[in-house]
């Protein structure tokens, strides 16, 4: 078990001002804003997926210290659509997931022989969060996860995702719309309003 | 044997029947009588002046003469290469990347075979150098420009599967290693189409040229293989350098698919 902070040091990108935010190992930061706001570039540069201002911190490691592959593999970022390169679902797993993955994400066993082309938009989303997650990196960052899926399996998804990153300790930044959602899954919430990032103090709890 | 004269007039008699045709296809209204005429004066002038080009050079038989003309090939080239790709690198990468491995493959593999195979005496001799690099040239350029835009294009349309792949943690050359092979297919096969169908259903012009100039067919043969394997060698190694270079543009030193780098192409 990976139990390291990942650490937002004044990162800066696209039109949002600078975020200096720290995520605990096991805690979910939600963060949400409207549409276009920047919290998909945030989440793009943390992964460093996009040129930006600021350094990003696992543990002690920081971003401009490892090969960009290395990192990525580390942090990772499940976007909102999930992208298939090759014929089958199974080829774009590097370690094949245990068959009660599969089962508690609402999938049959064969799901792996799949042809990719036959994919729904909701079995993407799934399939893509099964596939970045059996890579086994240490902090996640997730791009809508349940955008596409209806409510039992929303809640199932949710189920999954939140004892993976229990047991595992991932510190996770994880965006959002659903207010109720973000009530059920986070441990703080932080909100974009007027390009900048602002902690939700909690009226929930 | 000596080759049959050709004179003007007789030339002449050529041009007639390609402006029949053009007066023909004027008749049927298929609106393409003008670009025809056009391109059949172009091909006239050209090739005149280079005949005259060609003529000066030959007599000269001087290094300096035969490396400029060789480096203008090279450079009418690599503008070639770079107007054929609709999605180019920007800030001159399209036109260096180009220049530079058709540079590294054509030249190093015509010098190789006129030094080493050939042999003729002085190794430069126009007769042989300038033909020889033309072929070469002309024939690399089709692959490089062909495997540089289907690299740009299908990286471009392909955008998001890349980046997903490298969320996922691959290393840029996995991540975009489908396309550079594809890139690298698409470059190489003209050259391997011509080569299968080499002697079977096309007679190659070299060949064709030499025996009509009373080679004997076996010589012409043996000319055509070696022209045809160099030719391979300088396309394949010149695709190779190209494709590489090319996609290496395309990421970041932070490993991030960049394609701010390409231009937006031209409607």
């Amino acid at each position: 078990m990976s139990l390291e902070r990942l650490s937002l040091d004044r990162v800066a990108v696209g039109e949002l001002a600078e975020v200096s935010l720290a995520v605990a190992p096991g805690e979910v930061v939600c963060l949400s804003g409207a549409s276009g706001s920047g919290k998909s570039r945030l989440l793009r540069a943390v992964a460093d997926l996009e040129p930006h201002e600021g350094e990003v911190w696992l543990g002690k490691q920081a971003q401009s210290q490892v090969a960009g592959h290395a990192w990525r593999r580390q942090v990772m970022l499940v976007p909102a659509e999930s992208h298939w390169w090759a014929e089958t679902v199974g080829e774009h797993f590097v370690n094949k997931p245990e068959e009660t993955e599969l089962v508690a994400l609402g999938f049959e066993l064969d799901a792996l022989e799949w042809q990719v082309g036959r994919l729904s938009t909701g079995e993407k989303q799934r399939l893509g969060l099964l596939r970045a997650v059996s890579r086994e990196p240490r902090a996640l960052l997730l791009d809508e996860p349940t955008a596409n899926l209806d409510d039992a399996t929303r809640d199932r998804v949710e189920n999954w995702l939140t004892s993976w990153i229990e047991s595992r300790g991932w510190p996770t930044l994880w965006v959002a719309h659903n207010l109720e959602q973000i009530a059920r899954v986070a441990d703080r919430h932080w909100r974009v309003e007027r390009r900048r990032l602002k902690e939700v103090v909690d009226a929930w709890t | 044997m000596d080759v049959i004269e050709l004179t003007w007039w007789q030339l002449a008699l050529a041009a007639v029947m390609v402006v029949v045709l053009a007066g023909c296809t004027a008749a049927m209204r298929l609106g393409m009588s003008r670009s025809l005429l056009i391109a059949a004066l172009r091909t006239v002038v050209q090739l005149t002046l280079i005949g005259l080009v060609l003529e000066a050079l030959f007599a000269a038989e001087r290094l300096v003469w035969v490396a400029l003309m060789a480096l203008a090939m090279l450079l009418i080239a690599g503008r070639e290469v770079m107007a054929r790709q609709k999605r180019r690198l920007k800030g001159g990468w399209a036109f260096g990347i180009g220049t530079l491995s058709m540079f590294l493959s054509s030249f190093t593999v015509t010098v190789l075979t006129l030094t080493v195979i050939i042999g003729p005496d002085p190794w430069y001799r126009p007769q042989y150098a300038i033909p020889l690099l033309g072929m070469m040239l002309g024939n690399t350029m089709t692959g490089v420009a062909l495997a540089l835009d289907r690299l740009t294009d299908t990286a471009w349309q392909q955008r998001a599967v890349i980046e997903n792949r490298l969320m996922l943690g691959q290393p840029w050359q996995e991540a975009i290693g489908d396309i550079r092979r594809e890139a690298m297919r698409s470059g190489l096969m003209p050259m391997i189409n011509a080569m299968t169908a080499a002697g079977v259903v096309s007679l190659p012009g070299m060949m064709t040229g030499q025996i009509l100039a009373g080679t004997s067919p076996a010589l012409a043969v043996k000319y055509q293989i070696l022209v045809m394997f160099t030719i391979t060698l300088g396309t394949g190694f010149g695709t190779l350098a190209a494709v590489s270079a090319g996609s290496r543009r395309l990421f970041d030193s932070r490993e991030r698919l960049r394609l701010d780098r390409l231009s937006a192409p031209r409607k």
